[in-house]
């Protein structure tokens, strides 16, 4: 599984973040977490507000900070 | 209520002399961040589930069929409603103009979005009664709406950022959110929204209070009362540096328009605090020229001068 947090480098986007990883270690789930701060690629999943998730190639949310337990509803 | 209680605390708790500076500093401070954070938490949460049928994305699809002129005015107005926040001014802009929506309109958004807002609607409701929300509502969106138009007939498409042209944005299929997500994301809206705001909100409301207890009446009103006719250009210059948010600022607001300034003076001061700013431009230049960045700031500063005068005006 690929997730990705994309967002430009704002306190939120990196909360985001923190939230994924944490939500990825609890369910034990194998995946990587990765981080897209680059502007042409945000804007390829047609994100407008940051930050967002991407799992595996699909946007599940964006222009919000969802909570470790939203993430792991997300994962199952 | 809350008047009685602020009193209460001040006066009786803490054995503070009605009438001293201190007191009537610390009275302000006190009363104001009580009534200030509960119309907060309402306002927000109310207005969050609002917002919540208003997304960027869905903000993007209407303007994107619509001229020039209705397109300034609904960008303008789009801009109250639509969740905005200033780190995602960039992925923003660029969603716009690659969707076709003309620069000018764009702009107007741009505007419209920091500067009129329920934060500042209610706030200055609260305050000031609905009147002066109303003006402000209202001259906001006609600054934002001619600041576009202007800078839509000036044709300054080659003073984007180069790169801004040549990205693709794909169209992200976002599921329709059901009451309940709506509800749920309010509450986070709002949790994150006071989180973010509180120390503007509370820096702010110490301003206040100080102006309120300790500025001499007269040397404002000297200074940048009625009769001077620079009052309102150097309100603007000074204002648009600064960074706050409409719920940091009014608490200003109130105590220099409680020290005699009038009214179209303190209100250009608050739409250049809330609309310009240095972290914004610092933002902006990613996506912008610097001259059409320049361009920007001064058509917008200057349409708030108008406004500003205008009001000194028939007030």
């Amino acid at each position: 599984m690929k997730i990705e947090v994309l967002g430009t480098g704002c306190a939120k986007c990196k909360t985001l973040y923190e939230n994924t990883k944490k939500a990825v270690e609890e369910t034990g789930t194998a995946a990587e977490v990765l981080k897209v701060e680059d502007i042409p690629t945000i804007m390829r999943y047609g994100v407008m507000s940051t930050p967002a998730l991407v799992i595996d190639g699909q946007v599940k949310f964006s222009g919000k900070v969802a909570s470790v337990v939203e993430i792991m509803g997300m994962l199952a | 209520m809350l008047k009685a209680l602020a009193d209460y605390l001040v006066f009786g708790v803490f054995g503070m002399a009605p009438g001293s500076r201190l007191g009537e500093a610390l009275d302000f401070f006190v009363y104001d961040t009580m009534k200030i954070f509960l119309l907060l938490t309402t306002i927000v949460y109310v207005v969050a589930v609002i917002r919540s049928y208003f997304s960027p994305e869905r903000t993007r699809r209407i303007l994107s069929h619509k001229r020039e002129h209705v397109g300034n005015v609904l960008a303008a107005l789009l801009g109250i409603v639509t969740p905005f926040c200033s780190c995602s001014a960039v992925p923003l802009f660029i969603g716009f103009v690659e969707s076709g929506i003309p620069l000018g309109v764009t702009f107007s958004f741009l505007v419209s979005s920091p500067m009129v807002n329920e934060v500042a609607l209610i706030m200055l409701w609260g305050l000031f009664g609905w009147k002066i929300a109303l003006i402000y509502i209202g001259s906001g969106v006609a600054v934002a709406v001619v600041a576009g138009m202007v800078i839509g007939r000036l044709r300054m498409e080659r003073h984007v950022q180069d790169y801004v042209w040549e990205i693709k944005v794909g169209s992200a299929e976002l599921l329709e959110q059901t009451f309940r997500e709506k509800l749920e994301y309010a509450s986070g809206y709002t949790v994150g929204l006071l989180k973010k705001i509180w120390p503007y909100v509370i820096v702010g409301i110490g301003l206040g209070a100080f102006i309120h207890g300790y500025a001499p009446e007269d040397l404002l009103v000297r200074y940048a009362g009625r009769d001077n006719p620079l009052a309102v250009p150097m309100a603007v210059l000074i204002g648009v540096p600064l960074y706050s948010n409409a719920a940091g600022i009014i608490p200003v607001v109130q105590a220099l328009m409680e020290k005699g300034l009038p009214m179209g003076t303190v209100l250009a001061f608050m739409m250049a605090v809330t609309a310009l700013s240095l972290p914004e431009a610092v933002i902006l230049k990613n996506v912008l020229k610097t001259r059409l960045l320049c361009t920007f700031f001064g058509i917008v500063a200057a349409a708030i001068v108008v406004v500003g005068y205008m009001f000194n005006a028939i007030l």
